[in-house]
């Protein structure tokens, strides 16, 4: 099958998907020109190590406060591991090593001096699985204030509230918050949970980590919807392997593929609409037209 | 394009028939399997069943609250309540060191340390003392807190040196029940900027909570069971009238104190039964037996009850 080159992208997209595409195309454009002094983080030349092996070589770029990222590109690209290097998960894998800098709010994050205690409270993460802890829900939401030493029955009670209200979740669990098990929930709801256990711990950045790829597309939609909205107060970056999510939900992507000795690289990243509908690159006409992954 | 299935995409062959038997070997292994399988499951519960029916027939006739209640006799039957209180006091006291101390370590081998040469070596040293035989562990206690620390047979020696015993299997029984909590659990909360104690302290320990508990039932069966360590550090003479009402804890006269001899229900049938020469010898040593066997089922039951409770509690799962 021969893909137009004039349109690569839009063969694979239904018709309302393809309308917001394009919505967002000009208006990101503009507004990713007017915000550009807004930048949350910013990495130089970042490359990660698992030992010898270099799982991400050389990459940089720039989030604008208040927008969404979304990193895309094949297995092995190291788009996941790229987004734990924003909260240092990557510290918890033995043998991994972080060059270069990342830096939020000018403040390089990989500086051994930096407590990432406090760094995980202001970046916070959703996981790929939706992975609430086994206790109530609102055990759950109150988890990470009350690590922090929050413990004033009624501030906590205010914060699950406004969290789950925030994660739109509260109207569903309101009445056995702590009752009912976070366990206990849907799928959907498990990981709303979640979002909204980072919320209580009051972010600036969100990492998502392809969060919806374990859901059904009714749950997905809710999350991106969700995601929207909560655009406008934070700062997010979602890994996903969904190019009509990365289309649909974000201001900005980023197309990552691996190079011939395996390690992942940056390719280009630009507004969403521009990469989706004329990339740069040919790597990513390809990609994103089905040709490649 | 290959596929492994040759009937596929081949489109003359006719599918392969799902009425087509397998072959007569297979069947043969598939229902050998299942029956060597199901004889040892239905072997160990018949084992655990024959023991038990064997004491219950044995002790009938001689279990009765004043067996349990009474002092020992060398006219009458009496009743075994000093020894019984000495078991239960030893086995409180060894947990009391052993449970904590098993955890700290199974937290350090399971979180803190990587794999290197320290703690293959303390592996080892896991594995070795638990082979070895108990009652040089036993001889170890005597020379050590009976005869060094000039204790002489007593509660603690007992507890300690059945400490040194038991501490490298509850050591191992925890590092396993937390290295069984799995990762994403730990991830969830580093990620929500809680520190690694935390960690360990609100997802990982409440999550183990289940396999603690195996650990210490484990642990207490061979403290409540263990006979030849206790020999020689807490002695095995028959126990005198023990006053309750005595709570001095440094007089070798209070059951409460620590520094007494005190000989327990295993050692007690060990040595009635080696060297007893009263009326009633045999029917205590089966009463005794029966006792023995009804406390460390009591304790099980018990251990997986709190653990359940506690899971309950920490987790509200």
């Amino acid at each position: 099958m021969s893909t137009g080159d004039e349109m690569p992208a839009t063969a694979i997209y239904s018709e309302p998907v393809l309308r917001r595409v394009e919505v967002t195309t000009s208006r990101a454009a503009d507004e990713f020109a007017e915000r550009a002094d807004d930048v949350k983080i910013k990495t130089q030349h970042v490359s990660i190590k698992y030992g010898e092996k270099v799982a991400v070589r050389d990459v940089s770029l720039t989030v604008q406060a208040r927008s969404i990222l979304a990193l895309i590109g094949p297995s092995g690209s190291g788009k996941s591991t790229f987004l734990r290097c924003f909260n240092r998960m990557n510290d918890l894998i033995p043998g991994a090593s972080v060059e270069g800098e990342v830096c939020l709010d000018g403040e390089n994050v990989t500086d051994p001096d930096v407590s990432v205690v406090e760094l995980r409270r202001r970046v916070g993460m959703v996981f790929q699985r939706p992975n609430p802890f086994p206790m109530s829900i609102y055990e759950n939401v109150a988890y990470g204030p009350r690590r922090r030493g929050q413990n004033n029955r009624r501030a906590l009670d205010q914060l699950v509230e406004t969290s789950l209200k925030r994660a739109a979740l509260w109207d569903e669990v309101k009445d056995d918050l702590r009752r009912k098990s976070g366990l206990a929930l849907s799928g959907g709801q498990q990981q709303r949970l979640c979002i909204a256990r980072v919320l209580a711990t009051d972010p600036e950045v969100i990492l998502m980590d392809e969060p919806a790829s374990a859901l059904d597309p009714v749950s997905t939609l809710r999350i991106e919807e969700l995601m929207r909205e909560l655009r406008e107060a934070y700062t997010i970056v979602i890994v996903t392997h969904n190019m009509q999510q990365a289309a649909r939900v974000s201001d900005v992507t980023a197309f990552f593929t691996m190079a011939e000795d395996r390690a992942g690289y940056l390719v280009e990243v630009g507004p969403t609409g521009r990469i989706f509908t004329r990339p740069n690159e040919r790597l990513t006409e390809d990609y994103i037209s089905g040709r490649f992954g | 394009m290959t596929t492994a299935n040759p009937a596929v995409g081949r489109p003359g062959s006719p599918a392969p028939s799902l009425r087509r038997k397998a072959s007569r070997g297979t069947i043969l292994a598939d229902r050998a399997a299942t029956v060597v399988l199901w004889g040892t499951g239905v072997l160990v519960l018949a084992i655990l069943g024959a023991i038990i029916l064997h004491f219950a027939i044995a002790a009938w006739g001689v279990v009765s609250p004043s067996f349990v209640l009474d002092d020992p006799s060398d006219t009458v039957l009496g009743g075994i309540m000093p020894v019984l209180w000495n078991s239960l006091y030893i086995l409180v006291l060894t947990m009391l060191i052993a449970v904590p101390v098993g955890i700290l370590g199974g937290i350090y081998m399971s979180e803190y340390a990587g794999d290197n040469a320290v703690t293959s070596a303390i592996r080892f040293a896991e594995e070795s003392i638990s082979s070895v035989p108990s009652i040089v562990v036993g001889l170890f206690g005597l020379i050590l807190f009976v005869d060094d620390f000039h204790w002489g047979f007593s509660a603690l020696a007992g507890s300690l040196a059945l400490t040194f015993f038991n501490l490298p299997l509850m050591t191992r029984l925890a590092e396993q029940a937390l290295r069984a909590v799995p990762q994403e659990e730990r991830n969830a909360s580093l990620a929500l900027g809680a520190t690694k104690w935390q960690t360990i302290r609100h997802v990982v320990l409440p999550l183990a909570i289940p396999g603690l508990t195996t650990g210490v039932i484990l642990t207490a069966g061979r403290v409540f069971g263990e006979a030849a360590v206790l020999l020689f550090t807490s002695g095995l003479g028959t126990p005198p009238h023990y006053d309750f009402t005595n709570l001095d804890l440094t007089n070798p006269a209070s059951p409460w104190s620590p520094f007494r001899p005190a000989t327990t229900l295993s050692v007690y049938i060990y040595k009635l039964n080696s060297e007893g020469l009263g009326a009633f010898k045999n029917q205590i040593v089966d009463g005794s037996a029966a006792i023995l066997i009804s406390m460390v089922l009591l304790f099980n039951l018990g251990a997986r009850l709190i653990g359940r409770v506690l899971t309950r509690r920490l987790t509200a799962a």
